[in-house]
This record gives C-alpha cells, structure tokens and sequence, in this order.
C-alpha cells in the first residue's frame, strides 16, 4: 500500500486500525463505510459540501508569514490558518462531510465527543444548520476549564453531558459517546472528531481534513515559487489536524512532525493496543490497561493516537516529539507576543517544538497548521499565568 | 482440562434445564464467595468478568464494579489465578476486552486459562471479522470463545456468528450496553427465535434480563440466560449471600418451564 491511500475493506494501516467495536456497531460501521464511499465518489454530495466550506466555513483558509518570530528564529515560518475558519478550528471540515453523510442516512440524531469542545462546537453548529438534533459528551474535567466551549454548545442547540467516569476527560467522553451509539444505533450517527475509533472513521475524517493539506501545499507553491516546505508541523491528540495537513505533503521531500504533549505521548511513549475501536500506539499498563493522559491542553489530553500516525511512525515517514506543559505556555504567549495570533493550546505545542528545533532548522521552510484560535483558552490562562 | 463448556450445557439441557449464568467481576469484594454461593445455588456455569479501564459495553453498574476492583489492586493474570481455587463442580468462562489479550499475548493467556481451569471466553469488543487469529489461537489451546450475536446482525450474518461460537451463542437482548431496565425488550426473544431457527447450539440471552420474571420470558424462546448487572449490583450492596438468594429466586422461576 503507497502511504495515505484508501485501505482495504479490513481497514489497516500496516498492522494499526481494523473494526474492534461491539457486534452490535459492526453493521452501523459496515453500512457508513459504504455511504461513505458512495457519497465521496457523487459529484453532487462533493459539491455540496465544498459549496458549505466555502460560503459557511470560509474555506479556503489564508496562509500567513510569521515575518517577526521567522527572524526571530532564523527560519521562514508560515501558518495555514484553520483558526480562522467558523467555529474557531479545523473541525468544522470534518463535521459537514458527516453531518451531510449523516442526512444522506437518513440519521436524525448526531452524537459526538469532544475534549476541548471545539469538535462539540462544531458538530452543534452543523446540527443547527442541518437541522439535526445533537448530543456532546465532555469529560466533567474539561467542561470545566472549557466552560466557555460548554455554553457554546448548549447556545447551539445542542446537549451536551458530563463524562463522569475515569480521567473524566477525552478518552471518557469517546466510551460515553460509544455508549450512546450502541444504544441508538438505528437513528443515530456517531459523529466522531478526530482521525481515530473504528473503520471507516480514521480514513474518511482525513478525507474530510484533507481539504487543509490540498490548499497550504498549492498556496506553499505559489509564495515559494513553486517549492514545498521542508519541514510540516502539526500538533497531535487524535490526530485530525496533523493527517489534514499531511495528506497534502506526504508525497514530497517535506519533514512532517506530529508534536504530543508530554503527557499523552501515544506514539512516543505507547505501544501497540486495542481501545475505542482501533488498533494504534496507546499509553497502557503491562495488564493492558489504559493508562490516563495528562496535559494542560483538553484537545490532546488522550493516552491514544489515530492509527494511520502509528503507521507514519512505524514506517518510518513521520516524526512523534514530545513537548512539556511549560514549552507549551511558552509557545502560546511567543505567537501572541511576536504576531499578534492568540493560538488554540494545542497549536501551541506545535509552536513549542519549532522553537525547540529551530537551531536545527535554521534557514528552513517551516509550515504549521494554526488548527484552532486561543480564545477558548483565555480564561485557563489568566489563571496559569496570574492574571498579569 | 478444564470442563467442557458446550458439553455440560448441553447436557444439561437435554436433561429437560433451562441454563443460567450468573456474572460476577473478578476481584470485586467477595467475588469468590458469590461465586459460590450462586453455584450452590443452581447455577449451569459462572462467567467472571475481567475489570478494564475502558469497558464500552458496560452500564454504571458493572463499571463501578470494575472501577471498585481495579482500586483493589485486581490484575488479569491475578483473577484467572484464583479462579483454580474457586473448587466449584461447573464450567467458568471470562468476560474481558481484546486488549487485555492482546497486551499478554494470544497464547500465553488461553494457556493460562486453560491452565487455571478456565474453559470460554467471551470477547465483546471482538467481533467476527477481527476474531480470525484469536480463535484459532484459542481453539488450538482449549478455549472456547463464545461469539456475541446482536439484534442489528442482518439475516446474513448470522449464520457466520453461530458457526464460530463455541460453548454457546451469546444473543444480545437489546440496543444497548449491560444494566437491569424494567422490562425485557422485545428484541431479546425476536433474536433468540432467529437464532434457534440456525442452530442447535445452546442460545442464551444477555444484557438487559434483569429478574426473575424477566428470566422467564426470555426463556420461553432461549435456552437460557446471563445475569450480570443484577447479580453485581447484589454483591456490591447486600454481600454474596444476597447473590445466593437471587439465584435461587431465578432458578425457581426458569425451572417452571
């Protein structure tokens, strides 16, 4: 298989993904892998969806030059701005393609996980728009420090309840999630945020991000007369971003780099296991338990990764780092400090690893996908940084 | 060898029974004892449940229970131990999730159940497409791994579900996770009459059979039934006796059949 196209009907990426839910969920995963498939091959569907990202997204996405914090660190920085798109973050690519497919269906109901909220944010926009009714489940955790997020979601129409077990974070709100589905399989699509959980959902939420990839790679062109970049860094809970982004540069010379946070470092620290559907790179015990993330970012506090970056890691074509939370911090007030952009935390891990890398660098290319905007951070950093 | 799950069931059944089979976690306190207690008290087999992290296909009741057990320091390795010195005249199957297998390895866990006088095992998060390499593995070692059948599998399927299972199919009685509701769904008995139509394997209802009365409806079409979230829920507030009783009280009504 060349890297990053359609896997087989078993859904692997090398030895990582496959279909391990519930035999109840296995028609449910076999009926969307087929919808799927139908409507990515219906001009019409294509149509319709990139007509939404286009007038209700505000796709396509600018890409900007870091020209102060570039000199600062002896590299040309570009950002593909996914901050600016509605909602605040790359995820509401992901949410149309499914939504749509979802009305396609003939579903009624979305439900969906999400850690920092900004995929619950976006799938009870597109539940808004299309008129689908929308249920989020959020660790208890991570409604709290992303409580603004929670009023977002609950403003949109949609309802959204408290992971209370576990970590009461990501990896709890993804088993309530599946619970749910198990439950309302019938009405209802599971609307799953990010590159992970059973086939088809790793290889169509890429299709639905690639969008990202596709763009920064002709926009890289057109400013850099016709180069690639030499390095492509995106930061990694799940993996959605970084697989967008990716999917537009895996067939060049570049570097890609999938920054984790120290404490949820799947590909760094893990080893292969089973949870939530898939098989991928996961921080366990030597029982197989599932061992709990820990990160000042809610979006990649997740002791898993999507499968097909294990597969990029095994093979040898992309990079797993890891960054501390105090790089992180760092990174958030750099980029707000030296070009005026309030990144998502999790954006913020991509920037902790350049500025940690730069001196390796020097000269170079750098592209980074800005998944999401900070302001959903803003009050958990006034407490970390004391309201200076 | 551990005993041979089909066989005994079927015997049984031949012997005019209706089956039932009691689910307890591993590791919960007390879990031995009711263990016992419910084998003592009519009980055709005992499924131990195996506590994980993450159990997508339990309610809150069995994941308090596994939360409670894992606190306590319960280990796969360390439950399948003391499952050879329960000393009870039935088969045991374990209940677990695929990464609690595939952490130790296929055959270094089914030598350890067989072993430890484990006979099945039951998988949920293992269905027929994924469940290729684990059953030889089990197969080839003495395990027998007991196949899920879901209300949602088309006409199709089915008969692909029930040639795989060992020691009995496993028909799951509604859309939903495990957990007692006030009534049995109207699913649980519509699967077990597709299913008896396939097979002569013994088929029994889980999931959402949550009493007496409730056990008795699902066995005017099933061969029998599993009693999980009741069972544990007992256990964990009134102690293994309270389990005992409920087994007894469950006997009696499947036995009217």
């Amino acid at each position: 298989m060349s890297v990053m196209q359609t896997p087989g009907a078993d859904g692997r990426f090398g030895q990582f993904g496959g279909q391990f839910v519930p035999e109840t969920l296995v028609p449910a995963c076999q009926e969307l892998e087929r919808a799927f498939t139908e409507a990515w091959n219906d001009a019409l569907f294509r149509e319709e969806l990139n007509h939404l990202l286009k007038t209700y997204a505000g796709r396509p996405s600018i890409l900007t030059e870091c020209h102060n914090l570039g000199r600062e660190l002896g590299i040309r920085l570009f950002l593909k701005r996914e901050d600016l798109n509605h909602t605040g973050s790359h995820k509401i690519n992901n949410v149309l393609g499914q939504a749509l497919l979802a009305k396609r269906m003939g579903k009624k109901r979305i439900v969906a996980e999400t850690g920092a909220g900004q995929h619950g944010v976006a799938s009870a926009t597109a539940a808004a728009l299309l008129g689908l009714e929308c249920k989020v489940f959020m660790g208890a955790v991570d409604m709290e420090r992303q409580e603004l997020n929670v009023f977002r979601m609950r403003l949109l129409g949609a309802e959204v309840v408290p992971a209370q077990s576990g970590s009461r974070t990501l990896k709890d709100a993804v088993n309530e999630a599946m619970r749910d589905w198990v439950a309302t399989v019938e009405s209802t699509h599971y609307c799953l945020g990010s590159v992970m959980g059973p086939h088809p959902y790793p290889y169509m939420v890429r299709q639905f991000h690639r969008v990202i990839g596709d763009e920064a790679r002709e926009q890289c062109r057109e400013v850099l007369g016709g180069d690639d970049p030499d390095v492509v860094v995106a930061c990694v809970g799940g993996g959605s971003n970084a697989i967008g982004i990716f999917s537009g540069f895996v067939d060049t010379q570049a570097r890609l780099i999938g920054v984790e946070p120290a404490g949820g470092a799947a590909v760094g620290r893990g080893v292969p296991g089973v949870v939530h559907g898939m098989k991928s790179y996961l921080m366990q015990d030597e029982e197989g338990q599932v061992q709990e993330a820990h990160s000042i970012s809610a979006g990649l506090d997740y002791p898993g990764v999507g499968p097909e970056h294990s597969y990029l890691s095994e093979i040898g074509r992309a990079e797993y780092p890891s960054v501390t939370d105090a790089e992180v911090i760092d990174g958030f007030t750099l980029l707000a400090r030296s070009e005026g952009i309030i990144p998502a935390l999790e954006c913020a891990h991509a920037l902790a690893w350049i500025k940690r890398a730069a001196p390796e660098m020097q000269g170079q290319v750098v592209l980074m996908n800005l998944s999401g905007r900070g302001d959903k951070d803003v009050a958990q950093m006034m407490d970390v940084l004391g309201k200076k | 060898m551990p005993m041979h799950l089909e066989t005994h069931l079927r015997a049984q059944r031949s012997a005019g029974k209706k089956l039932l089979v009691p689910y307890v976690t591993g590791g919960l306190l007390n879990w031995k004892e009711a263990i016992r207690a419910a084998a003592a008290c009519g009980a055709d087999a005992i499924e131990v449940g195996i506590p994980f992290s993450d159990p997508v296909m339990d309610g809150p009741v069995i994941q308090e229970a596994s939360l409670r057990a894992l606190k306590d320091g319960a280990t796969p390795f360390g439950i399948i131990q003391e499952i050879s010195t329960l000393d009870i005249d039935i088969p045991i199957a374990v209940m677990l999730y695929y990464n609690t297998v595939f952490r130790a390895g296929h055959e270094r866990f089914a030598t350890s159940l067989v072993k430890n006088g484990v006979s099945a095992a039951i998988i949920p998060d293992l269905p027929l497409e994924e469940a290729g390499e684990w059953c030889r593995d089990a197969d080839a070692a003495g395990v027998e791994t007991i196949m899920l059948a879901a209300p949602t599998a088309p006409d199709s399927r089915l008969p692909l579900v029930v040639e795989r299972a060992r020691g009995f199919v496993y028909a799951v009685g509604l859309l939903g996770i495990t957990g007692e509701r006030d009534s049995l769904a109207s699913t649980a008995t519509v699967l077990a009459g597709r299913l008896k139509k396939i097979t002569d394997k013994p088929v029994l209802i889980g999931v959402g059979v949550s009493n007496a009365e409730q056990a008795y409806e699902a066995c005017k079409v099933a061969d029998g039934v599993i009693q999980g979230a009741s069972v544990v829920r007992r256990l964990m507030e009134s102690g293994p006796d309270a389990v005992g009783e409920y087994i007894a009280e469950v006997r009696a009504a499947i036995d009217t059949h």
